[in-house]
């Protein structure tokens, strides 16, 4: 049997990370092809003041184009779209994205609930939503809404997390598709490219 | 959160044009939606139809609803690099060829970038020489806008986006404490006038020398972006400026040619063609 059940029909790889995510999100980056088949879409918790350095940082290793988009930017499959500093990422219906400087959110802006919310809004069940290390609880309610329309979700294991609270907090509101170690999430997406290559 | 259906959000949006003239149509769909649910959360609706009925009976709750559904977030000095070109390059620039300068605030929200327009302003010393109006859909936030009293505790980000822009002395010079508020000094907004304005159905009503339009057409789809785009652009005097959210952008408005950027990173353009 193979260990993970995959499929050619996603649209949308959103990926929500707090503190201790920026190894994961790093090494994944890193692993990725440049032609990966799914836009990926990141929203991490950072410092609202830091505008610049942090798209450089992801990009050193990323063999994928890394860009904050701008406001209503269509979206290209072959990038990575990470939320930009002090604003909301939402993916729209019609292939775009869009931002907002609402409230924050679970003390958060960007939060991870409105990036994955808006996702399972747009693209129903071809979304795969991603849930990293954290230390609060953003994106439980993102990924239970992703569940919800049957689109996939994993969190990092938080036996394995730097910080465990945002997995748990997603393991205890909704029903997790795997709970995956950083190299096994790896390599998952690059079976899932492999899928889409045949 | 429960899924509200874009046909409901098209119900809601038609009937309050018809019954209160404003146009949410081509508002941004995903954070309009999340706005709704939060009045629905807010009042402990079940449904945007109970919002409707309760909108049809109490002619009243409709000013609140604006106010609720408008994103009103805003900062002293918010993007201080920004500011720091607007003191450096632009007002000079516009002093160059002028003795006064017009600047609008549209959109102006409870009134920090006003506030921060008139310190900078002051600290050049040329305060006199400005005429300044700030407009905004909202009638309740504009009442605060006018009142220039903050709760403290919202003064420490303001603050630091002061000291990050650079400014010539501290804030604390331009407020006074009052239990838990700050009072901004009133004669600091003297030359402001403020008023009702809607951006998506009002009319270009005056010309401007300098036109501040941030974070407010994000929340438009790219259909009303580019409708506001042409008030804008007639508001503006020709090589007047135009100054959008920093990561908004305009290039993809059918008028963006009659535009140059002058500042990418900071979102300020030039009128160049009428
Ligand atoms: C996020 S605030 C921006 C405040 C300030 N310009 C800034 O960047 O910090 C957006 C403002 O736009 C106003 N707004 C929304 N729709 C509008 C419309 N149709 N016409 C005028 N103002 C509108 C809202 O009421 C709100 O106060």
């Amino acid at each position: 049997m193979p260990k993970f059940e995959l499929s050619t029909k996603y649209k949308a790889i959103v990926i929500g990370g707090s503190a201790g995510s920026f190894q994961p999100i790093t090494q994944i980056l890193a692993a990725l092809p440049k032609e990966f088949p799914v836009p990926l879409f990141l929203c991490l918790h950072r410092l609202k003041h830091v505008r610049h350095g942090f798209v450089e940082a992801l990009s050193i290793k990323s063999n994928k184009d890394v860009i904050e988009p701008a406001d209503k930017e269509s979206i290209r499959k072959d990038k990575v779209y990470l939320a930009p500093a002090n604003y909301h990422m939402a993916l729209e219906l019609g292939h775009f994205i869009s931002l907002s400087t609402e409230e924050l959110i679970n003390n958060s802006r960007p939060s991870i609930d409105i990036t994955f919310e808006s996702a399972a809004y747009a693209y129903r069940d071809k979304v795969i939503g991603i849930l990293l290390s954290g230390a609060n609880k953003d994106g439980a309610a993102g990924m239970e809404a992703i569940h919800a329309k049957n689109g996939m979700t994993i969190v990092q294991d938080p036996s394995k997390s730097v910080i465990n609270a945002m997995p748990n907090a997603a393991l205890a509101r909704t029903k997790v598709d795997y709970i995956l170690s950083v190299e096994e999430i790896i390599e998952f997406l690059l079976e899932l490219d492999k899928k889409y290559r045949i | 959160m429960g899924d509200i259906e874009i046909t409901e959000l098209r119900k809601l949006t038609e009937f309050i044009k018809q019954e209160f003239d404003y146009d949410f149509k081509n508002y941004a769909m995903s954070s309009f939606r999340r706005r709704i649910q939060r009045v629905l959360d807010l009042y402990k609706m079940d449904s945007v139809d109970e919002l409707i009925r309760l909108l049809a009976k109490q002619e009243f709750f409709f000013e609140e609803f604006i106010s609720e559904v408008t994103v009103n977030v805003t900062e002293m000095f918010r993007d201080p690099t920004f500011w720091r070109v607007l003191r450096e390059h632009i007002i000079p620039n516009i002093l160059l060829n002028h003795n006064k300068i017009s600047i609008w605030h549209a959109g102006c929200s409870s009134g920090e970038e006003i506030i921060s327009m008139m310190i900078m302003l002051d600290e050049m010393g040329v305060a006199d020489k400005a005429k300044i109006v700030a407009t905004d859909v909202d009638k309740a936030i504009i009442e605060r806008a006018k009142k220039a009293t903050y709760p403290l505790k919202n003064m420490e980000v303001n603050r630091k986006n002061y000291l990050r822009y650079q400014g010539k002395y501290t804030l604390e010079r331009y407020y006074k404490e009052s239990g838990s508020e700050a009072i901004i000094n009133p004669s600091l907004l003297e030359n402001v006038s403020y008023r009702k304005h809607d951006l998506v159905q009002g009319s270009v009503f005056s010309k401007f020398d300098l036109v501040l339009c941030r974070n407010v057409m994000i929340y438009f789809n790219q259909t009303l972006q580019n409708d506001v785009l042409h008030k804008l652009h007639e508001s503006l005097f020709k090589y007047g400026y135009l100054v959008i959210g920093s990561k908004e952008s305009l290039i993809w408005c059918d008028i963006a040619h009659k535009f140059i950027v002058v500042n990418n990173e900071e979102k300020i353009y030039k009128k160049i063609k009428d």
